[in-house]
Order: structure tokens, then C-alpha cells, then sequence
């Protein structure tokens, strides 16, 4: 598989290291114990998207530049269709 | 009719016309007391068992493609328990139990070979580990034996004891594990299931669960609608999808294991064997062909294709532990899809719909587990609650943090 | 009565010899002769016996598909079992021996099992050797273990050496034959960088083969006008002896450079193989079509082959396959191969076609019998003769002849376009599969697209070098064709001849027969992936290259299905087996993975330091005097650690600059613990969760800064924790102003402990204050040493002594280590090991390795008020669910045995004192012990079941691998100074 780096350009899938389902948001938690929703942490920490098709991961570039990445890959095919920077992929999401 | 040579001899003298099928082919009926999806290892053992276990046999097993198509003719034959953790100890010994005897309860041979499966360690550090595993093993009335290098090299001496990045200190021997020819396996219990009445209707996809007012009431398939009071989802590979059909998510990812197969040669290596220094397991199938594989690929898939990293990685680790096999010739690679859950342990439940089980998450223990995993999903569906075997697999110990994590890991499939 | 030398004509110097032996038997041949062609022009026909039947078998194939002469090779440590005739360049002095024959292949016990193949159907193992149940393992087992299997394998380590390489082109030609020559030829021209891959010594392909002239030259001098200017060109490489194995995501394909097989051994400083990993920007198949054999009975007898490697070793090699040659064919090109052999002097028998018609002019002299069919083929070690059955007049005649070339059709070899899931398509205009349209990235042409004539096949390489040269935004050159001569190819299906009596082959080296197909089917097994496992069709070396598609177009005509809808089994990689060598190349024993070493590295080695693996990384075990083993001196490093002071190496540990403006918010949300309050100048310990809940990872962390610190980890975590903090900085939390650098390799560290250690880091300081009023514990500092040398200066201590960790630039660590020694000389310092340090932290109850298994939570560990109440943090959610508050969790305690002197073991575990060992009696487990020279007795950091409330309980330690079973007694984790006075000091 190739995985084209943002700032690398393309480079082989084994110097990259995968993390898995880029959907999850962590929940907000406030700093006491009163406000966290367990069923929404059980849902970040353990429940995952395991599409037949196109999927948001998380990548990283361990064996480059470092940058965490979210690679939509078709997981049927192994097809790499876009990649993007973590930083800018998750800005702004709304907690889910 | 029974298997033997008595069986063959008939064959022999009477041509095709004496010859039996092992199964029917038959169509859907509208509706079944039960119904398993999934016509591998796991389903087809649950049949068996719901038929002669629980005296269930209005029974299908459905299979989208042909019987045993999934992993159960895939993986590399390995049975064993050498389990560390509570739940998974007494659960693979049920399993090695039922494979002790399950040529003669089914009247087919699997193959089953008790050769020793061996763990190499090459530090303190990991031989304290299996002696801990080992211990656990025992107070299970397992057997497990600790060796050390003379020990190893008496059962094994061609490995690469001194030479290698990490030398052999020794290893935890199982001599009850082994092997089993696995599409045997398929075979004997889609037999021994069908003689008993279960209908195993092939080229049979579901494409959706009916649920009514909390409770099943049949499946969707590309043969029509078969109606149902029960439903086990028994699909490893596939699992989040077919769950999803009733709208559950499960902590389960699909991910791609390669398997090899190098080309026949004489008997060549007499036991299991794994490397402790790298993620590798090996044994030689009955017609010859050393059969290994390490790791998942690492990312998500439903390919059943992997890629060559993980074959260089893996083949590295063969040729480091086992030198001699450099001129041997890989024939064949192979991915099968596995469900790789949170905790790299199994979960065997019922679901908050009633009438609905599921039996999935195996990750790289789903050949060996077959039996018990049959047996004890048969229970739970007959019975509507876990056996005490299977009472550690459930689903909610995700939230209760009660995890099964024998890696150590944690909630990311791909280090399980 | 079988194969020759011709006096003239193919690729072979017949002006030099070489000697080879077979089965001990000492021949000749020449450079340019297979094994096969050699064996063949030596009159040697029995090359071996099949798996199941042990039948007497001869050369079927011209190429990688053999399924038949399959020897074993070399010998010694070189021994390669399965080697393919058909492909083993012959070379002086070249040792081979048949296999699967006892006690010789001409006289072979096995041989027996064709009398009772009756009682040998397609799984006949799988309904008997049931009983009893434990003569599978003893009896049965070791018998058919010993009955399969094909050549020997040798366990000697391998003398030969391997390398690994990638390449990158724009376009990848597979194959050297007309197409993959024209198309490299067309794709030079336009500039692309090409590789062109051939598994055979030279490229042509079959214009090796075959004697018709192309244009108004020999076949051979088009090849080598393009040859010409391929080697000249800048932007081509030619890759010969090279297979194309697999085809894999990205466009990356593996390929087996085979440098030196054709040598005896390979010359100095040549490894014997190289694995290619060639990434291509476009690929083009031109593999060419493998001809299919004919099913009919005992088509397996040696003397029978394929057409196609007749006229191979007729053209190529300059051998006549016999002398007397009948042609079977159901299509036009077995006339081809009768017009060669004719050519060549050989006599023919008869060619035999199964059609009504076949071409009108066909130019041999020998009888051509039309709508004709062999039915059996006679003879045992060699053939004999034919039994032919002319379908027009339904009679039986018999056929004297030594030798049979059956042309059955073609099958393009499309298999790289199958590895990534597509499955072929059927055409029933040339009776076989197609590839599948697999995308831009890999095109077919020639013969392997099905295009059975040269002129065809030079087409469709012209055409998909030009959609290549449009994709890449190159202009396709203009390229002229050699005239093509007419090439009839014809072809009517012919399965399976239902008028054999005897045995008809479909898979020969599994001798699986026409019979087994219909059982299979009968018995249930009837979709073509289970009648493969079940008959094992296409499941021997050759993967189904020659039998596939002969045994699912039986497996068609026996369920009366259209062959589209039975399908096909699935093609998988390799396409041709490669040596496990080549894919480990270099990266095998002591090279299996890379060692790390530390900054110290050499200078432990000369302090004498017996080193071990910690993972990847080489460390110190202990320091050795004299004969001391590890345990005498184990104790003396620990002494000398706690009496006076010792020096150990911490560079290992995983050092982490994080600086920015909300480094302390960032440190605060990582860790578990509060980080507000840090001032500058000050460490902290840190413990550090993952998200589920579970400990990943503890170390100190000191603020060097207003906005700088360094965070350390523990050794096997460093890498790990890295990529989290990366996570969570740029995925998690993008707005936090802060940087992260792992800067593990940039220092060395060194651990300066004991009572003097204060002493001697002063004679090293430029001007720091140590004083402990100065310099307290859990202080840092960034100051100068030994005249002007930067370090870092850290107040921590691992073993619970007054100590101190000096970190200086890391190529200045010897020169630390050195002063070190030198200054504490006269206070007696000693540089201490792992083991050593292992001791003195278990002493003190610190928790390591062993105890954070990935399993274990701050609570297990007694840090459980380390938890803040006050903050988010990683982990902090799942932390406090359930299970981490279960009374019955199993928590870390100190262990001690009861009597002094016994040992204890990590791993053992712990039971209920006086109850039977049972999982019920079971209470946890023992995870770290140390001989503690201070206490004088052995002592371990165990996790017990409600531990804390059992401090001074006696507990059953038990051991049973290592045949123990002793009592110990809990006690705190702390065993050395637990008022922690030393540390302060």
C-alpha cells in the first residue's frame, strides 16, 4: 500500500504505524466526577466502525515525519483515497 | 452411513451409485426454532451441538458461500490451551477436551494430532511469564512443561539456539496441543450436524435481521425470508456486519491474517513451535507442507489478501528460528478476515434483542476454539443464558472494565 | 527407445561438456541445457514417482509448472528438495536425485498403492484410521507423514546469502517473450524508465522455442536487434532469471532475481538470490499462455508430455523427446510442433486430433487422424503405445510409439492479475480463462490477454504500451512490426476422454483422476473450492497450473453446470515458490533485527559488562571479577550501591523534550497526576494511563524551564509513549501550544547511587551547589561538568539511595562514565548492571517491567492516590469503573519466603495456605524476585488478592513447573530503608 504523506509525498505503508477508526470523538469531560457519561466513554474507548468499504483512520508516520494522518481507505479493496493531517481532519469536530 | 473401511470397501466394490453424500443440500424451509449464521467451524459446531447436546434439530445453518469458506480453512491448525487468564484457561481446555475425542463423537477424521505445542522464551523475563501462564495451566489441570535450552534442543535441535539476535533459553511444552486438519473439521460436524436433521443451506446470505418488539422474529437472505425464534450470529470476519443488520456496534475490528504454506517435503519438524522473539508459529501438515504465520497485517480489511511487509516479517522470524528452512520455497500465502475485539479475547452472549446471540471476536484463537465455542454457544442459545465456560466472554465486561487482555494491549485490536 | 541429441539446431554449445550426475549415475551435457533437456538427451525418461500412487513419472513441461521432474538438488547445507528439471540450469558437477522412491525410482515399494488404489479414493483418510484413538499419533499419523511429502529438506544452517532491493519505474514489463520485448521496446522509445522481468536466462521466450521465422529472419535476430537497443538504453533495465511472484497493494510487485543457481555455488560476494520489491507506476503482463494437458488414460506414463515442450527441447535444446513421436491435439498448434519435430529429423508416428477438421494444408508427411482420441497410453517406466479410438467409427486401434505430445489448448498465465481478489473470465472462444480488466495499474497483452498469435500478440503490446504512454503523459513512439508468419490456432474443447480405461490424470503430481472428481461431487463436495480441498486438485507445487482448469470443466460436465458458474479456486501468491531465504534476505541471525546500543555501550564492554538483549536494546547484565557468576555479582554491585556508591547506565530510558507554552496543561491531561504546580528546577514522578483505564507508563518528569521539560519513560515504553504524546498533541488537543522531541539518542545518562554519591558528583560539577538543602531530592538542573561540558542534573533515585542522574550530549557519555570512575576511585565506586539494579529497585518496591504488564491499574500498584479528582486526563474516565475498585483485584505486595534461604521464582503463583492447588485456591501471582544481599534472603513484588489486608499472612508460593511448593510470607513492597531516608540524605 502506498500512503502519500502531506509532507513526506508517497511512501510505503509499513513506515507508517495505524491506530484505527478515526470517527470517535473524545467525549468532553469535565474535571470533576459527576459529568462524565460512562456510555460515552465505553462508545470512544471500545465500540469502533468497521465498515466493508471506505474508512477514516488514524495513521501515523512513524518511520518519517510523525505527522498523525486520516487516511480514508476502502477496506475491501485496500484502496488509499485521501489523506490528510490529523491536526486539520479533526479540528473543530463536534464532540460525538 | 457410518465411516470406515468397511465404508470404502463398499464404495470400492459399488462405484458411485454406494456412495453417500456427507450432507443434504436442502432448501430453506420458512422457518426453523433456530437459526445460525455462519456455515464455518463455529456454526456448524453449534448445530451439532444444539441438535445433540439440547435435542435441537429444527436447525439451519446458513452460509453465503460454500461450507467452511471462512476462516475454519484458513488458519494453521493449531489447538491448544495454554492460556494465562481466568476465562480463556478453562475455556481452550474445553476445547482441547472435545478435540481429544471428537473423530470418534463425530465419525470423521480431523486429523487431530497431539504432537506438543512448544513457546520459545529467550530472556528471564519471558520465562517467568510462561511459568506463570504454565502454573495457571496447572491449577487448571492442564498439562504445561517448563524446558529449558537442553530440554528444547532434545525435542528440537536444529533451531538456532546461540547464533541467533536472541538465543533460546527454553520453552513451555504442551504436549497435548497439536494440530487438526481443519476443513475436516467443517466437514465432520456439517455431517455430523446434517445427520441429525440440522438443514445446512449453502449460497445462502443474509441481507437483513427482522426484529420485532425487541425480539427476533427471522433473517432477510438472498433465498428469502426464513422465519425464526432464535438467531446466532456465528460470522468471525464479518461479525460488525451482521450485527450491525440489528442495529449493534460491537468492539470489534476486521483485520487481515496471512497464512503460508511452503511445499510438501518429508517429515521435516515434529512439533508446534512458536518463537518468542518474534510473532511466528510453525507445523508441519500431514502432506508435508510446513505450514506458519505471525501477525495481523495491521489495519483494517476484509481483503482476505495481505500484503509483503508481513510476509518478509514473518518469513524473517522462521528463517531466524529455524535456519534450515532457507532453501525450502514458500508454495502459497493466504489472509483470512479476523475479528479482532478490544481486548483480544472472545465474547459468546446473548444481545439486548431478545431471541439474538453472538459469537464473535476471536481474533488469532478462533481454529482452536472451535469446539468449545460451538458448545457453548449451543448452550447459551438453548438455554438462553452463558455457561459458566462462556460466563467470562460477555459483551459487557467492556464496560465494566472486567477485559480479558492477555497481551496486555489494551482497547486496540491491531496489539492483540 | 527414447529421447536423443540431435546432431544440430538449438541454444546449446555442444563444443563444451559439462557433467552432472543423477541418482549417482554419472552424464553429460552441455551449457545451455536444462537438467531436464540433459536428462532427456541422455535417454533418462523415469525422473521420479507421484505423491499418492508412487507412479512412474517423466518430464511433462518445459518451464515452472512441472509437476512431474521435481528433484532434489545440491546437497549438504544446499540441499533443495522440489527442484523443477524443467528450470535447473545444468552446470559442471551438478548433483541431483529423484524423489518419493524406495528403495530406488526404479523399483518403488510404494508403487504397491496403485494395486490398492480401489481403497484409496479422493479422502479415503478422512473415513478410517479412527481407531483406536491413540494409534492416531503412534501409528497412523507417522506412517502417512512419512508416505507424503516429496523431496528431503535439510535443517543445516544455509552457506549462501541473500539480499533484499527495490526498484522503481514507470512500467514494469513481465515477461520477455515477442510482446513484453515489443512493449519494453515502444515504452524505452518514449522515455519511460522500464524494467522488463524474464525468468529465463535470456530473454525470447517462446521465440526461443520455435524454429518458424519471424519476418524474413530467424526468429532469434528481431530478438536480438531489440535486445540491442534495450541494453543501450539509459531508461531500461533488464532483469533476467527473474519471476514476477506476486502483485500486491500500490502497485508493488515481488520478484526472485536468481544471481547464481545456474553455479555451482554463488561466486564471492554474490548472494545466491535477490527479493525485489519493484514499485511500478504501471505494469504490463506479458507472461505468455501455458499449454494444457490432455486427460485420457495413463497420460501420466513417462514419455507422454505437452506438445509445447517438445518442440521446446527440439528447438531449444536440440533433443529429440523419442523416436517415434505421436502428436494429440485438439487445436492447431500441435501441428505446428509435428512440422518442428519433422523438421528436425524426428521421426512422427501419427499426429491425432480430436476435431472433425483440422487445417487442410499441414505440411507432414506423417498420417493425420482426424476425429480421433487417444484413449490410453501403454507402457509402465516408458511409454509403449497408444490405444487410440477414432470416434467416427467407434474402433479401438492400437498405436505403437515411444513418445506423445498432447496439445490441449491454452490457458493464459494471468495469474498476478488474480492476486488482489479479481477472479478471471471465461471465453469460450479459446476455451479458457481471461483476465479480468484489474485497472490502470497492471495491463495484460499478448498471450497471457488470449491472443494466440504472434501478430496479435505484438498488437495488443503496441496498444497497451500506447494507454500507458496516454496515462503517464508520453507521447507513444512509432514502432515497426516484423512480418508475422500465419498462425493457424484453432482449438475445440477436450476435457476429458471418456473412452480411457485406465487412469486419467488431472492433477499428476496429486494423482488426482477423473475418477475422484464425480466422487467428490457425489459425496456433497461439489463446489469448486471444496472438491479442490477435498480431491486436494491443484494443491501440489505447481498450484493447479496445469490441472485447474481440466478438473473444474469436469467438475462442470459432471454437475451440469456452464464452467462460468462453477469458477475458479482461488489464485494466490507466489506464482512460482520462492525460497524462504530470499524473502528473510539478510535479515537473519544475529542480523534478525537491528540491536541498539547505548552511548555506553563500548565503554560497559570494557568495564567488563556480560551483556544481554532488553528487547531491542544490548544491556548490561553485571560487571564480573575474576570467576564471580552473576549472582556473586549481582551482590556485590548491590552492596557496593548501598555501602558506598555505583555507577549505572540509564541512557536507555526514554527521554522526551516537550516545550511550549501549555506544556504543563499538556503534561496534565498525559498524566494522572497533578503538573500545575511544578516549579523550575523540580522533577516529579509521573504515572501515566491509557484511555481504557490500565497503567501504560511511569518515569519523572522535570521542569527545565518556564516552558521546557523533560519528560523520561521507561525503556520498552519509549517509542510507545512517544507516538501517544504525538497523538494526543495533534489529534486530540491541536489547539495546545506545545512541541514534542524525542531526544532519547541526543543524551547519555548515567545513575551515580549510594551513600557517597554526593562526594563524588561534586569533583565533576563546575559550580553547582549540590548541598542537600541546595540540591534536594527530586531537584534538577541544567549545569556544566568537568570544565564547561553541558548536562542535565537530576535528584532522582531508582534505588533508593542518595543518587543523582547526570545526562551529558551523548557522544560525551564516555568521557562522564570515565571521570566518574576516576573520581570516585578513592569513595570505591563500582559500575552495577541490570541485575543489580533489578535487586535494589525491588528492594525498595519500585515497580518495573514486571509489574506493568499493560494489565495492572494505579490502585494494583498502590498509586491509586495518585489519581487526581481535580482534572481531565488520559484515562481518567475508565479508571474508575467496576473493576478497578473490586476488592478481590489482585494488588501488589512484597513477598518473602519463610524459610531464608529458599528461592523464589517470578511466575510462580499464590494460593490459600493448606488447600489443594486448584484454580478455587488461587490468589495471585509472584512477578518480580530478587536475592536481596542487604536482607540476606530472596524477596519478590507479588500481586495478591486483597493484599494489603494481608500484610504478615503466610501464603503457599507455588511453583509447580520448576517443582516448587514453599511458603512465604506478604509483607510491604518496601523492603529496604521504608522511611526513605536514604533518599533524602
Amino acid at each position: 500500500m502506498l500512503i502519500h504523506c502531506p509532507f513526506c509525498g508517497a511512501r510505503p505503508s509499513e513506515e507508517f504505524a495505524v491506530l484505527g477508526d478515526a470517527g470517535p470523538k473524545r467525549p468532553e469531560a469535565p474535571g470533576d466526577d459527576t459529568g462524565s457519561d460512562p456510555e460515552a466513554w465505553y462508545d470512544y474507548v471500545y465500540l469502533r466502525d468497521n465498515p466493508r468499504g471506505v474508512h477514516r483512520e488514524f495513521w501515523q508516520h512513524v518511520g518519517g515525519c510523525r505527522a498523525w494522518l486520516v487516511v480514508e481507505r476502502d477496506t475491501a479493496t485496500h484502496e488509499v483515497r485521501s489523506v490528510e493531517l490529523a491536526r486539520k481532519a479533526t479540528a473543530g469536530r463536534e464532540a460525538s | 452411513m457410518r465411516y470406515g473401511w468397511h465404508s470404502i470397501v463398499r464404495q470400492a466394490l459399488g462405484g458411485l451409485s454406494a456412495v453417500a453424500p456427507a450432507w443434504r443440500n436442502p432448501e430453506p424451509k420458512p422457518a426453523y426454532d433456530a437459526v445460525i449464521v455462519g456455515g464455518g467451524g463455529h456454526g456448524l459446531a453449534t448445530a451439532y451441538y444444539l441438535a445433540k447436546e439440547h435435542g435441537l434439530a429444527n436447525v439451519a445453518v446458513l452460509e453465503k458461500g460454500y461450507l467452511g469458506s471462512g476462516n475454519i480453512g484458513r488458519n494453521t491448525t493449531i489447538v491448544r490451551s495454554n492460556y494465562l487468564l481466568d476465562g480463556n484457561v478453562q475455556f481452550y481446555e474445553k476445547s482441547m477436551q472435545l478435540w481429544e475425542g471428537l473423530e470418534q463423537d463425530f465419525n470423521f477424521n480431523a486429523m487431530v494430532s497431539q504432537r506438543g505445542v512448544l513457546n520459545l522464551y529467550h530472556s528471564d523475563a519471558q520465562r517467568d511469564a510462561y511459568a506463570r501462564r504454565g502454573t495457571a495451566m496447572r491449577l487448571h489441570g492442564i498439562d504445561a512443561e517448563l524446558l529449558n535450552r537442553d530440554q528444547v534442543r532434545a525435542l528440537v535441535p536444529f533451531l538456532d539456539f546461540h547464533n541467533a539476535r536472541f538465543p533460546i533459553h527454553g520453552g513451555l511444552l504442551q504436549r497435548r496441543g497439536g494440530t487438526v486438519r481443519h476443513d475436516a473439521v467443517a466437514w465432520g460436524y456439517a455431517r455430523g450436524a446434517d445427520s441429525r436433521g440440522v438443514d445446512i443451506i449453502q449460497n445462502c446470505e443474509i441481507t437483513g435481521i427482522s426484529i420485532e418488539q425487541g425480539r427476533v422474529t427471522g433473517v432477510e437472505t438472498s433465498r428469502g425470508r426464513i422465519a425464526c425464534g432464535k438467531l446466532g450470529l456465528a460470522t468471525a470476519g464479518n461479525s460488525s456486519r451482521t450485527a450491525a443488520m440489528a442495529g449493534l456496534k460491537l468492539p470489534i475490528e476486521s483485520h487481515v491474517l496471512q497464512a503460508f504454506v511452503s511445499e510438501a517435503i518429508k517429515p521435516y519438524i515434529d512439533q508446534v513451535v512458536t518463537y518468542g522473539a518474534g510473532h511466528f508459529y510453525v507445523s508441519q501438515s500431514d502432506k508435508g507442507g510446513l505450514v506458519f504465520g505471525g501477525d495481523i497485517d495491521g489495519y483494517n480489511s476484509y481483503a482476505q489478501r495481505g500484503n509483503l511487509p508481513i510476509v518478509e516479517h514473518v518469513v524473517e522470524a522462521g528463517v531466524a528460528m529455524m535456519p534450515g528452512v532457507s532453501r525450502l520455497r514458500l508454495l502459497r500465502s493466504w489472509g483470512g478476515i479476523m475479528d479482532m475485539s478490544m481486548d483480544g479475547s472472545p465474547i459468546i452472549d446473548k444481545t439486548a434483542v431478545e431471541g439474538l446471540y453472538l459469537n464473535c471476536g476471536w481474533c488469532y484463537g478462533g481454529f482452536k476454539a472451535t469446539p468449545a465455542s460451538g458448545w457453548c454457544f449451543a448452550h447459551t442459545i438453548a438455554r438462553d443464558e452463558p455457561h459458566a465456560l462462556n460466563a467470562k466472554f460477555r459483551l459487557d465486561r467492556f464496560r465494566s472494565g472486567r477485559v480479558i487482555d492477555e497481551r496486555g494491549g489494551g482497547a486496540r485490536p491491531n496489539v492483540h | 527407445m527414447s529421447g536423443y541429441r540431435l546432431d544440430s539446431g538449438g541454444r546449446i554449445d555442444r563444443s563444451r561438456r559439462l557433467d552432472f550426475t543423477f541418482d549417482g549415475e554419472a552424464f553429460g551435457g552441455h551449457p545451455g541445457d536444462t537438467l531436464a533437456s540433459a536428462l532427456t538427451a541422455n535417454g533418462v525418461r523415469l525422473l521420479g514417482r507421484s505423491f499418492k500412487y508412487h507412479r512412474p513419472r517423466g518430464l511433462l513441461t518445459d518451464g515452472p509448472a512441472e509437476p512431474n521432474a521435481l528433484v532434489e538438488l545440491r546437497g549438504g547445507a544446499r540441499l533443495e528438495p522440489n527442484s523443477r528439471a524443467t528450470t535447473v540450469e545444468l552446470y559442471d558437477g551438478l548433483e541431483a536425485w529423484s524423489q518419493n522412491a524406495w528403495p530406488s525410482r526404479n523399483f518403488d515399494v510404494g508403487a504397491v498403492n496403485q494395486l490398492l488404489s480401489p481403497f484409496l479414493p479422493a479422502g479415503f483418510y478422512y473415513k478410517t484410521f479412527m481407531w483406536p484413538a491413540a494409534f492416531w499419533e503412534r501409528v497412523y499419523e507417522p506412517l502417512i507423514r512419512r508416505a507424503a511429502g516429496l523431496g528431503r529438506g535439510t535443517h543445516a544452517p544455509d552457506p549462501d546469502s541473500y539480499e533484499k532491493g527495490n526498484l522503481h519505474c514507470d512500467l514494469l514489463v513481465v515477461g520477455a517473450g515477442p510482446s513484453g520485448l515489443i512493449a519494453a521496446l515502444a515504452a524505452a522509445r518514449a522515455g519511460l524508465r522500464v524494467i522488463l522481468a524474464d525468468d529465463q536466462p535470456e530473454p525470447g521466450g517462446q521465440l526461443l522455442s520455435r524454429a518458424t521465422p519471424l519476418g524474413e529472419e530467424g526468429p532469434l535476430t528481431w530478438r536480438d536487434r531489440v535486445l540491442a537497443e534495450l541494453e543501450t538504453a539509459p531508461n531500461v533495465r533488464l532483469l533476467s532469471r527473474t519471476t514476477v511472484f506476486g502483485w500486491y497493494d500500490g502497485n508493488l510487485f515481488g520478484a526472485l532475481e536468481r544471481v547464481a543457481d545456474h553455479l555451482p555455488v554463488p561466486p564471492e560476494h554474490l548472494p545466491r538470490l535477490i527479493y525485489w520489491r519493484i514499485q511500478a507506476k504501471r505494469a504490463l503482463l506479458c507472461a505468455g499462455a501455458e499449454e494444457r494437458p490432455l486427460v485420457f488414460g495413463g497420460n501420466d506414463r513417462p514419455g507422454v508430455l505437452l506438445a509445447s515442450a517438445g518442440q521446446t527441447l527440439v528447438n531449444r535444446y536440440g533433443v529429440a523427446p523419442g523416436r517415434k513421436v505421436a502428436v494429440f491435439t485438439n487445436g492447431d498448434s500441435g501441428y505446428q510442433v509435428a512440422r518442428d519435430l519433422q523438421a528436425a529429423g524426428v521421426p512422427l508416428a501419427c499426429v491425432i486430433d480430436a476435431r472433425a477438421e483440422g487445417p487442410a494444408d499441414h505440411g507432414l508427411d506423417c498420417r493425420v487422424r482426424q476425429q480421433t482420441v487417444v484413449a490410453d497410453a501403454k507402457g509402465g517406466r516408458s511409454l509403449k503405445a497408444i490405444e487410440i479410438v477414432d470416434r467416427g467409427q467407434g474402433r479401438r486401434i492400437p498405436l505403437e510409439c515411444d513418445t506423445l505430445l498432447m496439445s490441449g489448448g491454452w490457458n493464459p498465465i494471468l495469474h498476478l492479475t488474480c492476486h488482489r481478489g479479481t477472479k478471471p473470465v471465461w471465453d469460450e472462444e479459446i476455451a479458457a480463462f481471461l483476465p479480468a480488466d484489474v485497472g490502470t495499474g497492471l495491463r495484460v497483452a499478448g498471450a497471457a490477454a488470449g491472443h494466440m498469435t504472434t501478430a496479435a500478440c505484438f498488437q495488443s503490446a503496441l496498444a497497451a504500451v500506447t494507454e500507458i504512454c496516454e496515462d503517464l503523459g508520453r507521447k507513444a513512439p512509432e514502432v515497426a512490426l516484423p512480418a508475422c508468419p500465419e498462425e493457424p490456432c484453432a482449438v475445440a474443447p477436450l476435457w476429458w476422454v471418456k473412452e480411457a480405461k485406465g487412469k486419467a490424470f488431472v492433477d499428476f503430481q496429486n494423482d488426482v483422476t477423473t475418477k475422484d472428481i464425480p466422487l467428490a461431487v457425489a459425496e456433497g463436495y461439489s463446489s469448486v473450492e471444496l472438491m479442490k480441498r477435498y480431491t486436494t486438485l491443484g494443491m501440489a507445487t505447481d498450484q493447479g497450473k496445469l490441472s485447474n482448469v481440466n478438473g473444474l470443466a469436469i467438475l462442470a460436465e459432471v454437475t451440469g453446470r456452464p464452467i462460468p458458474q462453477v469458477g475458479t479456486t482461488t489464485y494466490r501468491p507466489a506464482y512460482t515458490p520462492v525460497p524462504l531465504g530470499a524473502l528473510a534476505g539478510p535479515h537473519v541471525g544475529a542480523e534478525y533485527r537491528p540491536v541498539r546500543r547505548s552511548p555506553l555501550h563500548r565503554w560497559m564492554l570494557r568495564q567488563g559488562a556480560e551483556m544481554i538483549e532488553a528487547g531491542a536494546w544490548m544491556r548490561p547484565s553485571h560487571y564480573p571479577r575474576g570467576e564471580e557468576d552473576w549472582f556473586a555479582a549481582m551482590c556485590r554491585e548491590v552492596r557496593g550501591v548501598r555501602s558506598r556508591v555505583g555507577l549505572c547506565d540509564v541512557s536507555t530510558l526514554g527521554k522526551i523534550d516537550i516545550q511550549g507554552a501549555d506544556a504543563a496543561e499538556f503534561l496534565n491531561r498525559v498524566y494522572c497526576n497533578g503538573w500545575k504546580t511544578l516549579p523550575v528546577g523540580k522533577a516529579r514522578y509521573g504515572l501515566m494511563l491509557r484511555e481504557d483505564g490500565f497503567v501504560m507508563d511511569d518515569g519523572t518528569t522535570s521542569r527545565l524551564g518556564e516552558q521546557h521539560y523533560l519528560m523520561t519513560t521507561t525503556t520498552a515504553n519509549a517509542g510507545p509513549v512517544m507516538a501517544h504524546l504525538e497523538f494526543c498533541l495533534q489529534s486530540l488537543w491541536p489547539d495546545l501550544d506545545v512541541q514534542v522531541a524525542s531526544v532519547t539518542d541526543q543524551w547519555g545518562q548515567v545513575a551515580l547511587a549510594g551513600p557517597q554519591a554526593r562526594k563524588v558528583l561534586q569533583r565533576i560539577l563546575d559550580d553547582l551547589d549540590v548541598s542537600n538543602d541546595a540540591f534536594p531530592f527530586l531537584a534538577a538542573a541544567e549545569t556544566t561538568v568537568l570544565g564547561g561540558l553541558p548536562a542535565r542534573l537530576f535528584r532522582i533515585s531508582f534505588s533508593g539511595e542518595l543518587a543523582y542522574e547526570i545526562a551529558v550530549p551523548a557522544d560525551y557519555s564516555e568521557e562522564l562514565a570515565d571521570a566518574l570512575l576516576r573520581y570516585g576511585a578513592d569513595f570505591g565506586i563500582l559500575p552495577y548492571g541490570g541485575e543489580a539494579l533489578s535487586t535494589l529497585r525491588i528492594e525498595k518496591g519500585h515497580p518495573a517491567g514486571g509489574e506493568l504488564d499493560g494489565r495492572t491499574t494505579a490502585q494494583d500498584l498502590g498509586l491509586g492516590k495518585m489519581l487526581s479528582g481535580k482534572k481531565d486526563y488520559i484515562g481518567r474516565a475508565m479508571s474508575r469503573r467496576e473493576a478497578f475498585e473490586a476488592p478481590d483485584r489482585p494488588v501488589l505486595v512484597g513477598l518473602k519466603p519463610l524459610s531464608r534461604g529458599a528461592k523464589l521464582r517470578a511466575g510462580a503463583h499464590l494460593l490459600t495456605p493448606g488447600e489443594t492447588p486448584a484454580v478455587e485456591s488461587d490468589q495471585g501471582f509472584v512477578a518480580s524476585v530478587a536475592y536481596s544481599p542487604i536482607l540476606e534472603s530472596w524477596i519478590g513484588l507479588a500481586f495478591l488478592k486483597r493484599g494489603r489486608e494481608r500484610l504478615g499472612e503466610e501464603i503457599t508460593i507455588y511453583d509447580p513447573l520448576r517443582e516448587g511448593l514453599y511458603r512465604g510470607q506478604i509483607c510491604d513492597p518496601v523492603f529496604v530503608d521504608p522511611d526513605h531516608e536514604r533518599l533524602h540524605a
